[in-house]
């Protein structure tokens, strides 16, 4: 048999090009990341009539071939390298000059490639007519028009990528003239490359000389590296022509270049390639529809609803399956609890392993929900035209109009979640600002966050609750854009990522592209997040276990134990303990041995929490955490919080002896704070400010680490915000205190 | 036919480039687009707070904030 063939498939953003890779591979598809890059690799496979396997590799979407963005770059070295037998260049036939700027590029690299010609019947009723064939014999590469939303044309373009590739074709450089200063020079760096053999095992020769006219930093980087002596005498004719350029025509050969490119496809369109049958200014749907959802006044207020709409379909929708869950995961424990016998498996299956897997699986309609939220809104078009309103807003903050959605979800209106936050900036184009805002989304207030503000708020805030929770809701907004800010004059310091954005024309999604978009995002998180998650979860119960209490802590209570069961008459004892006994029915005196019983177990809870290295940790970092006000009890709570804020109450809970609280139902811990003499309204805020900014919880430390693609982000935000939130924290604190207001 | 610079163009008002005066990156983006001298273009609309403006270009609408607008001169018609 011979090797199976395979395909690259290319073309611009909204081209179609990933309709058309879900069409001809349908479910044979799995999802990577090209080495080194957060940029998706997509593969899969598509059987021909014949029986022929065809791989076919999804490149990223592009306008161009430059090094300016790592899509590019991504795009080119999978070419060069790994020099796919042919090249799918998708072509939206509705919008024909500006894609055929890349098919250009590909033509003068010389690739073996087919031109899809997409999109035909939105051309059609644009009015736009095709001369396919025409346009075949000016490129000189086969054209097939097709339809990859209803898989019209496919099995044709892909007959012609078989006939192609059976040819085994060399690669065939396209010469374009560049105008008689720029082809001049070209010559000259061409021969001189062909001489010294520069670099042309990869790379055309005039490709080469071209890449340099264009100033291309990543050529230039690795010609320095192959052949100094070469690059230095390339750089010199670059300088030349540049200089003369400039002092010539005012400008730069990079625009030469790209506007001899336009020249020679307004040419070829010219030759009885393209006629429309009506004005180029005319009017389309999607314009029209422009003019209501981009209105100066009606725009805003309905992106508003659209946003709402978004938020209220993830959170409400989704909370019937994350309750299904959290049925399933309660079950699993108690089957757990019935079986197996007291002890540190049984304690670690249940707060670790189960919690942990349950903590991560939790997440997954949210995600789900999220994704398809987003899909609908980025396949219709709508997503690029909220950026183009929110722009000016989000750029005073060095961010970007995408960034918006980012926000909204990780909890901008109060309740949301900073996993589906985090990845919902894969929407963002631009690579400092989508740091920028992936490093602050975790500070608005998301639905972990609540009970622990609501439990504080309700106990110190009482008469303006509703008041401080949206004052809070405001600091989390104004925080994270001020410190997106900061990253953007610091570390992300950098011009800002140019706007120039294409408005794609409003399209209806279709349901198998969204399910396919959503289902790959979330089993990513399930795949990746999930190991590391567990693996934190149980370390986090390891902490909070170990070392337990020595033997004679535990003999000592044991003792108050029996003390106490002793003072009481036998029946009361035999009632109290009696299988399945319910406390409201007991007789008073059983009642009250009963409840004794319980005080001395969460006794020993609390002491076996402040014996471990948590409750160490806690009492270590108390000498620095007074600044702020927090007590030993408050830091272990707030350790335990890494592994989900809500976590804060439960600790908290034990750390007062209250046993396991349930972070719905905290009236009892607020009493036992409000009772307490460390806490005092000054504190509470303190406290408030501290778990609203400190490290993120571990699963979001994790997809921060994923979707910036390394590690050092995630420890980064961890330890930034950790430092951050205390500072904030003790200034509240201090000055509180100092104004008085303590009480 | 006034030569301008895009930022100053009204809504609806159409023009040919006449020239992008910017390198790096921004420039690379920009003809990229499609935006390069001899291309027709109109101003479709612009944003709430009046930056970015949206342009027909081709067959397609682009957006471009007015500061990246000021290197693009126009011959409006």
């Amino acid at each position: 048999m011979t090797p199976p063939i395979t395909v690259a498939l290319a073309g611009n953003p909204n081209a179609g090009k990933t309709t058309l890779f879900n069409a001809l591979t349908g479910a044979r598809q799995h999802v990577g990341n090209y080495p080194g890059v957060t940029v998706e690799k997509k593969e899969g496979f598509y059987v021909a009539p014949g029986g022929e396997q065809i791989n076919i590799v999804d490149l990223p979407g592009t306008y161009s071939l430059t090094a300016y963005s790592v899509e590019e770059v991504v795009a080119r070295d999978y070419l060069v390298q790994e020099r796919p037998d042919v090249v799918v260049n998708i072509v939206d036939a509705s919008n024909l000059e500006r894609n055929l700027y890349l098919t250009t590029q590909f033509l003068e690299l010389g690739v073996p490639m087919v031109v899809a010609l997409n999109m035909m019947d939105v051309a059609s009723d644009r009015g736009i007519a095709i001369h396919a064939e025409r346009l075949a014999e000016l490129l000189g590469v086969p054209v097939v028009p097709i339809v990859a939303r209803s898989s019209k044309g496919t099995a044709e373009l892909m007959a012609a990528v078989l006939a192609l590739a059976n040819q085994a074709p060399e690669w065939n450089p396209l010469h374009i003239s560049y105008g008689e200063d720029l082809d001049r020079v070209l010559l000259s760096m061409e021969r001189h490359i062909a001489a010294q053999a520069f670099l042309t095992h990869r790379y055309p020769a005039r490709w080469l000389a071209v890449k340099y006219l264009e100033n291309d930093s990543q050529i230039r980087e690795r010609g320095a590296q192959e052949n100094a002596a070469a690059s230095a005498a390339l750089d010199h004719w670059v300088q030349e022509a540049s200089d003369h350029l400039q002092r010539t025509l005012e400008t730069y050969p990079e625009a030469i270049i790209a506007d001899h490119r336009y020249g020679y496809i307004k040419s070829i369109l010219r030759q009885e390639v393209l006629s429309r049958k009506y004005d180029a200014d005319r009017l389309y749907t999607s314009d029209r529809i422009d003019k209501v959802l981009t209105n100066r006044f009606l725009g805003p207020l309905i992106m508003l609803v659209v946003l709402l709409g978004l938020y209220k379909f993830t959170f409400s929708y989704s909370a019937l399956p994350v309750a299904w869950l959290g049925g399933l995961f309660g079950l699993l424990r108690e089957g757990i609890g019935a079986l197996l016998p007291e002890g540190y498996l049984k304690s670690m299956l249940i707060a670790g392993v189960i919690d942990g897997v349950g903590g991560v699986l939790g997440f997954v309609p949210l995600i789900m929900f999220m994704f398809f939220g987003i899909a609908i809104l980025e396949d219709s078009g709508y997503l690029a035209r909220v950026a183009f309103m929110m722009d000016r807003v989000f750029r005073m903050f060095g961010l970007h109009g995408s960034s918006v959605m980012a926000y909204i979800v990780s909890g901008g209106i109060a309740g949301g979640c900073a996993v589906p936050g985090v990845m919902a900036t894969r929407t963002l184009r631009s690579e400092r600002e989508r740091l920028a805002t992936l490093l602050t989304v975790s500070f608005m207030n998301c639905g972990a966050k609540l009970p622990v503000l609501v439990l504080l708020t309700g106990a110190f805030f009482a008469n303006n609750q509703a008041q401080v929770m949206f004052l809070l809701t405001l600091l989390a907004w104004a925080v994270a854009l001020l410190v997106a800010k900061l990253y953007r004059v610091t570390i992300l310091r950098g011009e800002s990522t140019p706007f120039v954005m294409e408005l794609p024309p409003y399209r209806l999604p279709t349901l198998r592209g969204l399910l396919i978009h959503t289902w790959e995002r979330t089993w990513q998180y399930i795949k990746k997040a999930g190991t590391v998650i567990l693996a934190i979860s149980i370390l986090l119960w390891a902490m909070m276990t170990f070392p337990g209490l020595p033997e004679v802590a535990h003999e000592r209570i044991d003792a108050q134990r029996q003390e106490l069961v002793a003072s009481y008459p036998d029946e009361v004892v035999q009632e109290a303990t009696e299988e399945g006994a319910d406390i409201t029915e007991l007789s008073a005196p059983a009642a009250d041995l009963l409840n004794r019983l319980d005080v001395l177990d969460r006794q020993e809870a609390e002491r076996a929490l402040e014996y471990s290295v948590a409750g160490r940790i806690g009492k270590a970092l108390e000498g620095v955490s007074r600044f702020a006000g927090f007590d030993w009890r408050t830091n272990i709570a707030l350790v335990g919080g890494f592994t989900a804020k809500e976590v804060v109450v439960s600790t908290l809970g034990t750390a007062y002896s209250l046993g396991k609280v349930n972070p719905e139902e905290s009236v009892s811990l607020a009493q036992t704070l409000m009772g307490d003499p460390n806490w005092n309204p000054v504190m509470a805020f303190a406290l408030i400010v501290f778990v609203m900014f400190y490290a993120p919880c571990s699963v979001t430390v994790v997809c921060i680490a994923r979707e910036a693609g390394s590690w050092k982000w995630g420890l980064f935000a961890m330890g930034f915000n950790t430092i951050f939130a205390f500072g904030l924290a003790t200034l509240v604190y201090q000055l509180g205190m100092a104004l008085g207001l303590g009480g | 036919m006034p030569r301008m610079m895009l930022r100053q163009m009204k809504r609806g008002q159409s023009g040919v480039i006449a020239a992008v005066k910017v390198g790096g990156e921004l420039g690379r983006r920009i003809r990229d687009m499609g935006l390069v001298p001899g291309t027709q273009i109109t101003v479709q609309g612009r944003a709430p707070l009046y930056d970015p403006v949206a342009l027909r270009v081709l067959d397609s609408t682009l957006t471009l904030r007015n500061n990246e607008a000021d290197h693009i001169e126009v011959d409006v018609s």
